[in-house]
């Protein structure tokens, strides 16, 4: 079976790999990069646990075919910490206990930093529909929704 | 009054709980860091599947499509042709094919194969797993592994599958129903006289109710990996929320060990109860053991929906005797789990039902009639309090049923009726720390409820015990729903069965050995097609005939015998 080359940024960093024809990508970033935080919940695009964004917009890695990320900027929520300092909605979510399992919250994440990348002063409606497609089954939304708007906030008044 | 007020209106009562512990916590409504979190937020967590092996081999099970049919035939030949197939593992080849996960506990008789050969009960059963290199490659042979079924007459209805001639689901209880205690066809529970109650009672208020089974639905499907690692001992990553039961029921059906099998989880992608099962480890140690290579068996979503072991659905029929001042003197259940084609847990899941009927309330005669009831559905399993919350459905339902039929508030008949600390409870022990007397005062207040002057003055602390504390002076008892050929002494085996070697014929020698001593039987399987009558004894081996009430059987995971 041939092997398709490709070459993209992965959490700001150049990296080429080869991918199996009709390979997805949350299986390309798992097995084949070994960045094993986007969670496989469903493999339909239903449950947002494989939530990466690719040129800043969030994509469902289980759906986005592995090679079609060639030349593209793929993020996930292990790039999300700059070394040993996380980010402030990563900090957010410890104070706010917006994790029970664990498994949603690296999707969960994503979709949250994605929101306030383009929106850094999101209303509460705002950040539910932005986390609208990332199912937390121990159903702690409240947590995670106050968790994002702290952090919304302290930006605004920063 | 000693309440804490906290954010979020939380209040603690703990002059309500006096005596439960004395140390003064009151984290609630605050923000604590729980001690997973980090690895949580930074995608580090270590969930089974986040452990990576070269050469990992996948796992696909070839499942009924059918509800109830008989295996003629299941011919791997064509799939184990298929490109990156490496072994197609069948019924035969799994040592001890037949378990029931309360064996450990010494509970219940083994009754589910791992692999089914000779029948399948529900739709979406195993019958043979596919290890292939990728899982697409699994999943292709999977579909080409052909399978000759001879449909059979399936029920789905609780109800139904008591009925004399339903068609016989699970052939370790032919009459369709968990045997409890190796006498009765149902769990009871008699406190006082309630048909004495019902009849002298002012009202009669009948209810039926029902609940549809439900999906715990993780976000994590059930799955989990084995590997080798040195000395034949076998390391296993697993999502399971039983890491002991898991290992205990592998080291049980694989024949081995525990000291050969290494598990490793705790870290679980939403639980809820749906995974305590312990169908994947032993797949995946099998799939190990048999090729030599890493495996995983895992649950597609699909697979989770459809297979994966819901709560399961419960029927209750509830009759109360209600004098007109709204005291409730007589309370009966009739109730029905769908346990579906195997026990799994629903067994135990009745005996704590049953010890939390009638509810929180105090009512003199109390009588249930608890089926465990076996149907060619999905089997059912744990689930967040499971046992208590569809009955507690039923039972609030009915108060409010109640309290429609005698003119009352129906916060006002929940305090009238609410246990008081030392009121005896139907399961015989004293009712202490009650607090359902202050609950409904609050949340009546909350909801904007006018409760009247004496339940708004009422307490938990008051008015108990004396004669509410006190045993009723007769129970009517009976016999009804008395099975014979199962033994009282141990729920391991059944009394008066001669010995079987294990179901699967190719099963190593030492297997049917060690299961032999205690006389612990297995039923044999792929028994001819239309349902048998409630069983005839098979006529007993004499040196395996027990005494009345044996000691208990225990499996013990370490050496894998079953010991007295």
């Amino acid at each position: 079976m041939a092997k398709i080359p490709v070459t993209f940024t992965h959490n700001g960093t150049d990296r080429a790999a080869f991918a199996d024809p009709g390979q997805n990508l949350l299986e390309f970033l798992r097995r084949g990069l070994g960045d094993l935080s986007p969670k496989y919940g469903c493999g339909q695009g239903a449950c947002g646990a494989c939530t990466v964004t690719i040129d800043g917009q969030t994509q469902l890695a289980c759906l986005v075919l592995a090679e079609t990320v060639q030349g593209r900027d793929v993020r996930t929520a292990a790039g999300l910490a700059d070394g040993a300092t996380l980010d402030p909605l990563q900090e957010a979510f410890m104070d706010h206990f917006a994790a029970q399992c664990g498994y949603c919250t690296p999707g969960m994440l994503v979709s949250a930093r994605a929101l306030l990348d383009t929106n850094p002063t999101p209303t509460r409606e705002e950040v539910i529909e932005a986390i609208s497609g990332n199912l937390c089954r121990c159903t702690g939304y409240e947590p995670i929704i106050e968790a994002i708007l702290s952090v919304a906030g302290r930006r605004a008044t920063a | 009054m000693s309440a804490q007020s906290g954010k979020n209106g939380f209040e603690l009562r703990k002059d309500l709980f006096a005596d439960e512990r004395d140390d003064n916590l009151n984290e609630i409504g605050k923000r604590i860091r729980r001690q997973d979190i980090e690895g949580h937020v930074t995608g580090r967590s270590p969930f089974y599947d986040d452990h990576l092996f070269d050469g990992l081999l996948h796992i696909r099970c070839v499942r009924s499509p059918h509800h109830h049919a008989r295996i003629r035939r299941i011919d791997t030949s064509r799939a184990a042709g298929m490109d990156g197939v490496v072994r197609i593992v069948t019924g035969a080849d799994v040592p001890v094919n037949l378990n029931t996960l309360l064996s450990l506990l010494d509970f219940g008789l083994d009754d589910e194969p791992v692999l089914s050969h000779a029948k399948v009960a529900y739709k979406g059963e195993p019958v043979a797993a596919v290890i292939a290199a990728t899982e697409a490659q699994a999943r292709a042979a999977a579909q080409a592994v052909q399978v000759d079924w001879e449909v059979l007459p399936h029920v789905l209805d609780v109800e139904e599958a008591l009925k004399p001639g339903a068609p016989t689901v699970n052939e370790t209880y032919p009459a369709n129903a968990f045997v409890y205690h190796g006498k009765y066809d149902h769990q009871k529970l008699r406190y006082g006289d309630v048909d004495r109650a019902l009849a002298e009672a002012d009202h009669v208020v009948e209810g039926r109710y029902e609940m549809s089974p439900i999906e715990q639905a993780p976000i994590e499907t059930c799955g989990a990996i084995a590997a080798q690692e040195q000395n034949g001992r076998y390391v296993c990553y697993t999502g399971t929320q039983a890491l002991f039961f898991s290992l205990g029921t592998a080291s049980k059906v694989l024949n081995l060990p525990s000291s050969r099998l290494h598990f490793i989880g705790g870290t679980v992608g939403g639980g809820f109860g749906g995974k305590v099962d312990s169908i994947h480890e032993p797949l995946a140690i099998l799939g190990t053991m048999l090729t030599g290579r890493p495996c995983k068996s895992q649950w597609d979503r699909e697979e989770e929906m459809q297979v994966g072991a819901p709560r399961g659905a419960e029927r209750w029929y509830v009759t109360d005797g209600v004098m007109k001042d709204g005291r409730i003197t007589a309370r009966k259940f009739t109730g029905y789990f769908d346990s579906g084609a195997y026990t799994r847990l629903s067994s135990y899941a009745i005996i704590k039902g049953v010890g939390h009927l009638p509810g929180p309330y105090t009512i003199p005669n109390v009588y249930a009639d608890v089926y465990c009831v076996y149907t060619n559905r999905t089997p059912a399993t744990a689930m967040r309090g499971f046992g208590i919350t569809g009955v507690d459905f039923a039972i609030e339902a009915h108060m409010d049923k109640v309290a429609e039929r005698v003119g009352m508030n129906p916060v006002d008949l929940r305090i009238l009726n609410a246990y008081r600390d030392g009121d005896m409870k139907a399961h015989r022990r004293v009712a202490k720390n009650c607090a359902l007397v202050e609950c409904c005062q609050v949340a009546a207040e909350k909801a904007g409820v006018r409760l009247s002057p004496d339940p708004l003055a009422a307490t938990s602390m008051t008015g108990g015990g004396g004669p509410r504390g006190a045993l009723p002076a007769h129970t009517a008892t009976d016999e009804n729903g008395r099975v014979e050929g199962f033994s009282s002494g141990s729920y391991a085996q059944k009394d008066g069965v001669s010995v079987q070697p294990v179901a699967a014929s190719k099963a190593p020698a030492m297997a049917t050995g060690q299961r032999a001593p205690g006389g612990g039987s297995t039923p044999p399987q792929g028994v001819s097609a239309p349902s048998p009558a409630p069983p005839a004894p098979v006529p007993s081996q004499p040196a395996a005939k027990k005494p009345a009430r044996s000691g208990a059987m225990r499996f013990s995971s370490l050496s894998g015998f079953r010991r007295r």
